[in-house]
């Protein structure tokens, strides 16, 4: 221990401290100043930064004694006596916020930028924020919120918001209210699991496999335990209940104990009173191994060589097959002028959501807790529960599970990761665990998007019609099941693309691998079959000589269309519209309009792309959510849904849907989520169902509430229900009046209940095969991208999206143009930036400096429209916006490329050096990627 | 994860190496602690004794200019470097290449003598200090000297000195005079790694008249385990008229003779070589320009 004299955020603290502390350390454990996060330790993503004598500096990797007498500013200290800073309020008015776990970093650069530059363009702000990512917003409104923070900053006031146009905004829907949490999120008062800390909590590591497959010989965890301040080290053998979780099938070992099928599988778990202790007591745990043969890819999968990972899986390692079978495709093929078929790769593309997996078990009677209780920001809080009720041979009643604040999830946190293991350790030692995954252990555990390889056949007639699709896709699902069925299942009926096509034969095959495992990724599958579809649709365009949107138009889906899997869509297919808007942008408001043209040694192109994407689970599974609606009497109505908000707002949406149900002061509702003892189940927070289930829910049980309320108000005011009115939180009657408190007091007087449940079912769908409604909606989207192209150097930057959104209904629209700006850059790094590699079971990417996303360098101007096809089930006609955002924009951007150099791609991510290479050589399609330089 | 036991923030050079001295090659000296901080936690070192941070040693952090020669303390930032107006106008090539290291936060720590010292071969810092054929101070095995920029590499990662015992103390060159000038230009690729594909700084001295090349300095990097200059090149440059075909034809000599490797998940050959021939011929083009011009406001910074 040392002396440290720092000042932080004005304050000045004499510390004793261990020399071995960096700055993050110190502000958060020594200082408990949280509101600085942890994303990597690498120093690459910046959402540590901090301001060192006013330098932005990343405090992951600063020495705490090189800031030794020095001014440290956090952003606990950008607000003063309550009062926002600028730069916070701005965030918060411009909806620069989501998740708010990269929120802190972005501000704190930001801050230090506006003090040496009061007035930067965007370029100035590009270059300040370069390192500092943001998974979630896509960055525009990052930029307009420091841009208009600066011009009050300089005493000229806020700049106004780009709150996008919506049809009928109603009392509370479709009105930018802002997001929850948003204020604790910009103050850094935010708490997301890391920020938890209880009394006499140990902290807790997990031994990872040695190889991506082998056989557990023995394991030996004697010296381990033997280590001082070791508590517990458990294996396999202290699995209390089934040694299994899993969310389709139930194939995942929470502990491995015979063999171990990819390299982020767990063989043994500890608890140890520092992080220190239990790092190095792993080192300690002896596990002999026998290496077996590595199946490293999905068409090894399927061959008869390959060693079969799961034994009890009926089929091998075919995880599922997965068949669209529509008409007659060899009857289509044979009324084609025209076929294409060609064959697409698309990589595993990892999350990297900025918040790495945090566990906190506690055991109980501990904390005031009576149950089990596992602190965790999960995509799913019923299933956990199930799962680590199952795991520890409880029942589901002796477990809790709470939601913490999710620091971005983007489907990558639905599976099960440390939350049983901390159970078990809090169970056997009687202490709070805590289980933070390093970055670099998030790469290596946590189930990414799909790598797959799509061979597709279309057909069309001379006058622009598709006449067949038939599709062959190999999805690798990885080690464990996960959700491979569901995912690759939505690849597959999403083949067709969102076009009429009579006749259409897909297969697909899910396979088992010895890959990190595959799940849930926003777009769920449909991001990689449509790059095939879209640029298979392109190129079929041009041999017919029909414009690109022309073709797309022909062949649209439209109101009466028979989907490929039988489904007849009755309504809210926005696709036209979504195709018109983006057309009027890019070519009529163009006065001459061109697709591609030249400037020196740049080249300059559009290319567009059309997507669609189902709302729910679909496929005949019940999807329901719960909601709780209770009023209380200081006028303020609580809403509780265990739906998760990783940073996508539903948050805001089911509050939004009880204000306006209530026409209450959007401010008077608090939400809570995901809490299994005290939130009904709102299922999983995927498949874009939320706004959808959870908001209906929370619409429904409010309006139940309502006529609860409006029972008594009549009573109370002695006047007849049909009478009254709700304003402002009053009941109203003309002359009379009741505050809702009152009332409620009122209620509770008398024995009444001002609290409501309510499950919520949404329209039932049809299994597919069956040929009913696979499916109660779809969000449609066409996007165009501008593309430059250097001609001498291969390098491709995208300039700007023009994206049109059919989601149904805004019901935030500025927080609604945050998903499409989000999903737009970060479809944007699945296109040209991203791609998880890994070689024959190893992953290439331990690090995150080895997995670039996009950073605001990359932010292209997007120009979005959204459009408003209400579905009549839907929450005020709204459907899904999570994912139909960011399924296109691959596509588009590749179609661009092809019009600006001659050269099509067919596999993700693109690389600049063949495409160089191959517009040297003339060739005019490249089937590498960057994963392939070698 | 603890990844050191002691920090020392020494005053003087001679405190360091006593301080180093003191933990026989268990410290390490620390810059920024942008390359060694990273690896520490990476797994690439043991966890030291102590970090030695040089960056409170005046000599380190001096910057200081004496009629056409200037000293860049190994201790100066790579942003305090793109603040200077001196290297500006008169060592551009190395506030564009130290200006598109990392970000911001990066730069505000990370330091040239850090980039030396790490030796790789295409270290960003590194590639300019070539072309301005920079003299490094350092301390070895208790003894100051100064040697060649070139000297300081021994292989991939590997200096020829031993940061836990030895110090760089910072760099000394010439700056441009009339009619000199230099360019610095990288490619990167937008996946994987900050590594650059390749980086290429050049320095040229045009006759008075400023019609021909006089004297040029080549350094383009990665071609080998070390930075190193591409003497064979530069000498079909010498003598000969400063326009676009003369530096055509240093390219076409480049093609012959400089063969770039493929490297995994960085470039190809091909590529590298396609790239050699646009680099030279835009870092070429922008020094030419500026030396005639006497203007030189560096490109790309914290964007490339
Ligand atoms: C996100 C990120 C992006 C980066 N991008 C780039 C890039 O684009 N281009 C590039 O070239 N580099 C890049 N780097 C690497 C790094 O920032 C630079 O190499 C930097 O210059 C290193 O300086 P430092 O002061 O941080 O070195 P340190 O990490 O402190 O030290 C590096 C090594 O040098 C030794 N050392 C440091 N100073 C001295 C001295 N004075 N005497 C003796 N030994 C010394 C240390 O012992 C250590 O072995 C990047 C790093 C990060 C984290
Ligand atoms: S840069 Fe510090 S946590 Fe990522
Ligand atoms: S809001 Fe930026 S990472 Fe989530």
């Amino acid at each position: 221990m040392s002396k440290l004299n720092i000042t932080v955020n004005g304050q000045i603290h004499h510390l004793d401290v261990p020399e071995s502390r960096t700055l993050a350390q110190v502000l958060r454990y020594d200082l408990g100043l949280t509101g600085t996060k942890i994303g990597c330790e690498e120093a690459e993503c910046g959402i540590c930064t901090v301001l060192v004598n006013g330098t932005p500096v990343n405090s992951c990797i600063f020495p705490a004694f090189k800031a030794q007498g020095r001014e440290v500013q956090t952003v606990e200290g950008l607000a003063h006596d309550g009062e926002l800073h600028p730069i916070q309020q701005n965030f918060i008015e411009h909806g620069a916020v989501q998740c708010g776990f990269c929120t802190p970093g972005l501000m704190m650069t930001a801050t230090a930028l506006l003090n040496e530059n009061p007035d930067p363009d965007d370029h100035a702000i590009k270059v300040a924020l370069k390192d500092t990512y943001c998974r979630c917003t896509g960055y525009a409104s990052v930029i307009a919120a420091i841009k208009s923070a600066a011009s009050e900053m300089r005493g000229e006031g806020p700049l106004p918001v780009n709150e996008p146009d919506v049809s009928e905004p109603m009392h509370a829907i479709s009105r930018s209210v802002p997001p929850q949490y948003v204020r604790e999120k910009v103050t850094g008062a935010a708490k997301y699991t890391d920020d938890y800390c209880f009394d006499g909590m140990l902290f807790a590591r997990t031994l990872r496999a040695a190889y991506p497959h082998a056989r557990i010989l023995s394991i030996n965890t004697e010296k381990a335990k033997s280590l001082p301040g070791v508590v517990a080290v458990l294996t396999h053998a202290d699995v209390p209940g089934e040694n299994l979780h899993g969310l389709v099938y139930r194939d995942w070992p929470v502990l491995c104990g015979d063999v171990v099928r990819y390299i982020g599988d767990a063989v043994a778990i500890v608890a140890a009173e520092t992080e220190d202790i239990a790092a190095e007591a792993l080192k300690l745990i002896e596990v002999e191994y026998e290496p077996l043969l590595v199946v490293g890819d999905p068409k090894f999968a399927h061959s008869p060589e390959a060693p079969v990972l799961h034994p009890n899986h009926p089929t091998g390692n075919l995880l599922k097959h997965i068949k669209v079978r529509h008409g007659d495709i060899e009857q289509g093929f044979a009324q084609a002028d025209y076929i294409v078929e060609r064959e697409y790769r698309t990589p595993t593309v990892e999350h990297a959501f900025l918040e790495p997996e945090c566990s906190i078990g506690i055991p109980p009677g501990v904390e005031g807790h009576e149950k089990l209780t596992i602190l965790v920001g999960s995509q799913i809080p019923y299933q956990d529960r199930n799962q680590i009720a199952l795991a520890l041979g409880l029942p589901e009643e002796k477990v809790r599970v709470i939601g913490t604040l999710i620091g971005g999830g983007f489907g990558g946190k639905e599976d099960i990761t440390g939350q049983i293991h901390v159970a078990m350790l809090a169970q056997a030692t009687g202490r709070p665990v805590k289980m933070l995954y390093t970055r670099q252990e998030s790469l290596a555990v946590h189930p990414k998007r799909h790598a797959t390889i799509i061979r597709m056949k279309t057909g069309a007639t001379k006058d622009g019609k598709l006449v067949a699709v038939e599709a062959e896709l190999y999805g690798d699902g990885g080690a464990y099941a996960s959700l491979s069925d569901k995912v690759m299942t939505r690849a597959t009926t999403h083949a067709t693309g969102p076009y009429v096509v009579p006749n259409a034969k897909i297969d697909c095959y899910a396979m088992y691998t010895n890959n990190p495992p595959s799940g849930a990724f926003r777009g769920f599958g449909v991001t990689q079959s449509a790059f095939a579809v879209e640029s298979n649709m392109d190129m079929l365009a041009e041999m017919i000589g029909i414009d690109p949107i022309e073709f797309r138009r022909i062949n649209a889906q439209k109101v009466g269309t028979t989907t490929a899997t039988g489904q007849v869509l009755r309504e809210s297919v926005g696709l036209l519209e979504t195709l018109s808007h983006v057309e009027h942008d890019m070519v009529t408001s163009d006065g001459d309009f061109r697709w591609a043209w030249r400037d020196g040694h740049k080249a300059y192109a559009w290319g567009l792309a059309c997507a669609y994407k189902n709302t729910g689970l679909g496929g005949g599974a019940p999807d329901r959510a719960e909601a709780e609606v209770e009023a209380f009497e200081d006028g303020s109505v609580e809403v509780r849904v265990a739906s998760a908000d990783m940073g996508q707002g539903l948050a805001h949406v089911v509050a939004q849907c009880t204000a306006e149900e209530l026409k209450l002061p959007y401010n008077r509702v608090r939400v809570l989520l995901c809490d299994t003892d005290l939130t009904p189940n709102g299922g999983p927070t995927t498949a874009s169902r939320q706004t959808f289930v959870s908001g209906n829910a929370a619409r429904v049980t409010s309006a139940l509430l309502r006529e609860a309320l409006t029972r008594s108000a009549a009573e109370f005011l002695d006047v007849p229900p049909e009478t009254l009115y709700y304003e402002e939180g009053l009941l109203r009657h003309n002359g009379k009046s009741v505050e809702l408190g009152q009332l409620v007091g009122w209620m509770k007087a008398n024995g009444l209940s001002s609290k409501v449940r309510h499950e919520y079912h949404a329209p039932a769908t049809q299994p597919l095969g069956t040929g009913g409604d696979m499916h109660f909606a779809f969000s449609y989207a066409t996007q165009a991208a501008l593309v430059e192209v250097d001609m001498e150097t291969g390098a491709v930057k995208v300039l700007k999206i023009i994206a049109g959104t059919d989601i149904g209904r805004a019901i935030n629209p500025l927080m609604l143009q945050g998903q499409v700006e989000g999903g737009i850059v970060m479809a944007m790094g699945n296109c040209l930036t991203e791609s998880y590699i890994v070689e024959n079971g190893i992953p290439w990417t331990n690090l995150l400096s080895r997995y670039k996303m996009p950073s605001i360098k990359h932010a292209p101007e997007i120009i979005s429209h959204l459009i408003e096809d209400r579905v009549s089930t839907g929450p005020y006609g709204a459907k899904g916006v999570g994912e139909i955002c960011s399924i296109n924009t691959s596509p588009a951007i590749c179609n661009a490329i092809y019009h600006a150099t001659g050269v099509r791609i067919f596999s993700l991510p693109v690389d600049q050096d063949a495409l160089l290479r191959a517009i040297r050589a003339g060739q005019t399609e490249v089937y590498t990627a960057w994963h392939d330089v070698r | 994860m603890k990844l050191w036991n002691h920090y020392h923030t020494p005053h003087s050079i001679d405190q360091a190496l006593a301080l180093l001295n003191q933990y026989q090659g268990k410290a390490k000296v620390v810059a920024g602690g942008t390359d060694l901080i990273v690896e520490l936690r990476e797994g690439h070192h043991p966890i030291q004794e102590a970090l030695i941070d040089v960056t409170q040693i005046p000599e380190l952090t001096r910057l200081t200019t004496t009629d056409n020669e200037i000293y860049v303390g190994a201790g100066i930032t790579h942003s305090e470097i793109v603040k200077s107006a001196v290297l500006a106008a008169r060592a551009t090539c190395l506030v564009e290449s130290c200006g598109v290291i990392g970000g911001p936060q990066v730069r505000n720590v990370g330091t040239l003598g850090g980039n030396v010292a790490h030796a790789l071969p295409a270290g960003d810092g590194t590639t300019s200090l070539v072309a301005l054929d920079a003299e490094a101070e350092i301390v070895m095995n208790g003894q100051r000297r100064v040697v060649p920029i070139l000297e300081m590499f021994r292989g991939p990662g590997q200096s020829l000195i031993d940061s836990t015992r030895d110090v760089i103390i910072g760099f000394r060159f010439a700056l441009c005079g009339d009619n000199e000038a230099t360019a610095f230009k990288r490619i990167m690729r937008p996946q994987g790694v900050a590594l650059p594909i390749l980086g290429c700084a050049t320095w040229v001295r045009l006759n008075p008249a400023q019609t021909h090349f006089e004297v040029a300095r080549l350094s383009i990097t990665p071609l080998g385990p070390t930075p190193g200059r591409a003497a064979e090149v530069e000498d079909v440059l010498i003598g000969q008229p400063a326009t676009d075909i003369t530096i055509e034809h240093a390219i076409e000599t480049a093609l012959q003779i400089l063969k770039p490797r493929t490297s995994k998940y960085r470039a190809t050959g091909d590529y590298r070589k396609e790239m050699i021939a646009v680099l030279l011929r835009r870092t070429l083009q922008l020094a030419v320009q500026r030396a005639r011009t006497g203007q030189a406001i560096p490109e790309g910074i914290g964007m490339e």
